[in-house]
């Protein structure tokens, strides 16, 4: 009886059976006699029918009777939002940096020397013969690795694309797992059936280590998708490159992304060259933070070669995104100093382009001068945690090398469970 | 048993499963408001809402890696195609992304996922919409590929996809979407990788799937007007193959004829006759025989179209000129 009522209510609001009918008509395509549609004050809405009375009742700004809605059915689907409050994304102020604690400087240092001395080894073992197939270092962009995983949490998931073996440490993975899987080896996180472009880690919510560029963006919403679905508060960062970011299903993404509030950052790594293309000669509208402006999708560069750019960024989006207001884009500005991968001599740009970067903007050099300008170290300390990391770095190498050649039976599982 | 359309039967199994186990979703164009392009999710947004059956843009890349996404989250995503055609752009995340992570991660990551749609062929609607996929994906590792017939196997083996731990392709028929046939009672799922003998018969092994099914056994009724007596199996599951099934059925008919709507060339005939003739050689009495679609893009005339898919005219024809002439 009570549903009749607020079925009732609800024809009434939205103008009586003839004007709803034609509503109905104009929505759906579906042709409805008026006194079907009247008869419903009695004898209450048909379910098939609720959902698009709900989408008319929210577009013409009515209230939703709560027990008019189906089980299951999220009110906040229906909403479309246009306006946000994103001033708060560019605000300026500089109040922010107190939260760099020296502690946090230490921690930047520490992580982004780990990441530059482990590609530096896989780039020798390279050399050597050791490692095959293709393999694309990070050095030159550890900043935006380390400056992300800083502000968000265990929970949050995270995911990217070939060039993975950073974002692996910095979830927690164990060095010598990744070793051995560049190796081919037994103990490789992937049995060594994956290399150095697919790798996953469950248990570090790393989700690859995907080898098709920006694949693995609709799979990062797939990701928040699930995390928005099972009510929890986590975010997935998603990560691609200035050269995925042309990729039809990029777009594809920020629609849906925007259109369902989906809790993501799209944290795109603009190191200038998809390959050997320069961004200018493969991006219509350089500015990648913006690309997102037309899906509603708010947008911030960021000095990507700076950890701490990178972390107060970081900490803003995620901010942002966890309050419900669904994505955000952040183009990390950042570079590579070697090639695109292994194979690559990189004669698409200067040696003295990639010098000037290593002197004047790498930012192992910046946070390791900050330390010691502000006394936080002195130079023995800084070098002593170069020495650390460099013997642990080498003997969890030796160890991969050392290590069993994937076995034989390997080959046959894992196909399907 | 209650006599129930195909359409019905897939999404029975579709509501039961949902009803069981709350992170199933069902995601594609028109699934909701609209009840489906051919009204196979009927009363299903009525009943579980819109968070777990979602409308989608048109965007079959950006919804199929959402969907393979939410997997590795932990969900379990239906994914409807409105047609198959429309996964060729899709096709690179079925393909890299669903099929092959489970053997990338080193048995990390697994993804339970099904895709779904009607495949082939249906009325005149050409060739971009008319074409078969079986034997693209039957060639993938990493992908179990499934094609039913009639309701009580619609529904069994789309329960089996739901539960199984990866990823499934589920081949629909518009057509058979109308047919109505016998569903049994109650719970039950029909094993992936089982064959069925719809037909037992003593002279000639006729192998087929999802609408070709209906033509082999039209086919078997002409033939027994020739006093020639059928035995029509339908593959149901297309990867793998129960080859066991049609050996059997080898060694007894000494005759082998394939039946499918797609092409010929490096097809699911192809391999079926391959191993049949590597694992049952010395049991043929003739030659192994495949049917299938023209090698042309698939036209819209009605006359020509008809000419270019198997009939069971066709079908009984070719057999009685195989059994006659070997």
């Amino acid at each position: 009886m009570e549903q009749n009522i607020i079925s009732g209510n609800v024809i009434d609001v939205l103008g009586g059976g003839r004007k709803l009918a034609k509503l109905l008509k104009s929505n759906t395509g579906i042709v409805l006699n008026e006194k079907t549609v009247y008869s419903w004050k009695q004898q209450g809405v048909p379910d098939k029918w609720k959902p698009v009375l709900v989408k008319l009742l929210v577009k013409n700004g009515f209230e939703v009777p709560k027990s008019f809605l189906l089980p299951g059915m999220d009110i906040a689907n229906f909403q479309i939002t246009n306006s946000k409050n994103i001033e708060s994304l560019y605000s300026t102020k500089d109040s922010n940096l107190e939260e760099i604690s020296p502690l946090l400087l230490k921690e930047f240092y520490y992580e982004m020397l780990l990441l530059r001395r482990f590609e530096e080894k896989v780039g020798q073992m390279y050399g050597l013969g050791l490692i095959g197939g293709f393999c694309h270092l990070y050095i030159g962009q550890e900043a935006v690795s380390v400056g992300m995983e800083k502000a968000i949490k265990k929970q949050d998931a995270v995911i990217t694309g070939y060039r993975c073996h950073a974002h692996l440490i910095s979830r927690g993975t164990d060095p010598y797992v990744i070793f051995s899987e560049l190796l081919g080896k037994n103990d490789g996180i992937s049995s060594g059936k994956g290399g150095s472009m697919h790798m996953f880690d469950p248990k570090n919510n790393f989700w690859g280590g995907h080898g098709i560029v920006g694949a693995q963006v609709p799979i990062g919403i797939g990701l928040a998708f699930s995390l928005k679905y099972k009510n929890t508060n986590n975010l997935s960062v998603t990560y691609f490159g200035d050269g995925a970011a042309n990729q039809g299903q990029v777009y594809e993404s920020y629609n849906m992304a925007s259109l369902w509030k989906l809790p993501v950052i799209f944290c795109i790594e603009n190191n200038q060259y998809g390959m050997g293309t320069s961004i200018k000669k493969a991006s219509a509208g350089n500015d990648l933070s913006k690309h997102g402006e037309s899906f509603d999708i708010p947008g911030i560069a960021v000095d990507g070669m700076n950890p701490v750019s990178v972390y107060l960024a970081a900490k803003k989006a995620a901010n942002w995104v966890r309050s419900g207001n669904g994505p955000i884009i952040l183009e990390m500005k950042t570079y590579r100093y070697r090639g695109h991968s292994m194979s690559d001599p990189a004669k698409y740009r200067t040696r003295e382009e990639v010098q000037r970067m290593r002197d004047e903007k790498d930012p192992i050099e910046s946070i390791r001068n900050k330390l010691l300008n502000e006394n936080i170290y002195n130079e023995e300390e800084v070098n002593k945690i170069d020495k650390t990391i460099r013997q642990e770095i080498s003997d969890k190498a030796d160890k991969a090398i050392n290590a069993d050649v994937s076995n034989l039976d390997n080959i046959h599982t894992h196909v399907l469970l | 048993m209650a006599n129930v359309t195909v359409r019905l039967a897939i999404r029975d199994a579709i509501a039961e499963e949902m009803r069981k186990n709350p992170d199933i979703f069902l995601i594609g164009e028109e699934v909701g408001e609209y009840e489906g392009a051919y009204k196979v999710s009927q009363g299903l947004l009525a009943e579980f809402g819109n968070k777990r059956i979602i409308d989608t843009p048109i965007t079959e890349a950006g919804f199929t890696g959402l969907a393979v996404g939410a997997a590795m989250g932990g969900l379990v995503p239906i994914v409807e195609f409105m047609t198959w055609n429309f996964a060729f752009q899709a096709i690179d995340q079925i393909i890299n992304s669903a099929a092959k992570t489970l053997y990338m991660s080193g048995g990390k990551v697994n993804i339970p996922i099904v895709f779904r749609g009607p495949n082939g062929s249906a009325l005149q609607v050409a060739a971009q919409h008319s074409h078969d996929l079986s034997s693209i994906f039957s060639n993938i590792p990493g992908l179990v590929v499934l094609s039913p017939y009639d309701s009580a196997d619609a529904k069994g083996m789309l329960k089996a996809a739901i539960n199984s731990p990866n990823p499934v392709i589920f081949l629909e028929n518009e057509i058979l979407y109308n047919e109505s046939f016998e569903v049994p009672d109650g719970d039950y799922i029909i094993p992936i990788g089982k064959a069925s003998i719809k037909k037992s018969g003593k002279d000639i092994t006729l192998v087929s799937f999802s609408r070709g099914v209906h033509t082999s056994l039209e086919a078997s009724k002409i033939l027994s007007k020739h006093n020639i007596n059928a035995e029509v199996i339908d593959l149901r599951s297309l990867r793998p193959i129960d080859f066991e099934t049609i050996i059997n059925s080898v060694k007894k008919t000494n005759n082998i004829i394939t039946v499918e709507e797609g092409w010929l060339s490096s097809g699911l005939g192809a391999e079926i006759i391959s191993r049949v003739s590597s694992e049952a050689f010395n049991y043929l009495d003739a030659p192994p025989l495949r049917i299938g679609a023209l090698d042309v893009p698939l036209p819209y005339a009605k006359n020509l179209e008809e000419q270019s898919i198997p009939t069971a005219k066709r079908v009984a024809k070719e057999c009685l000129y195989h059994l006659q002439n070997n």
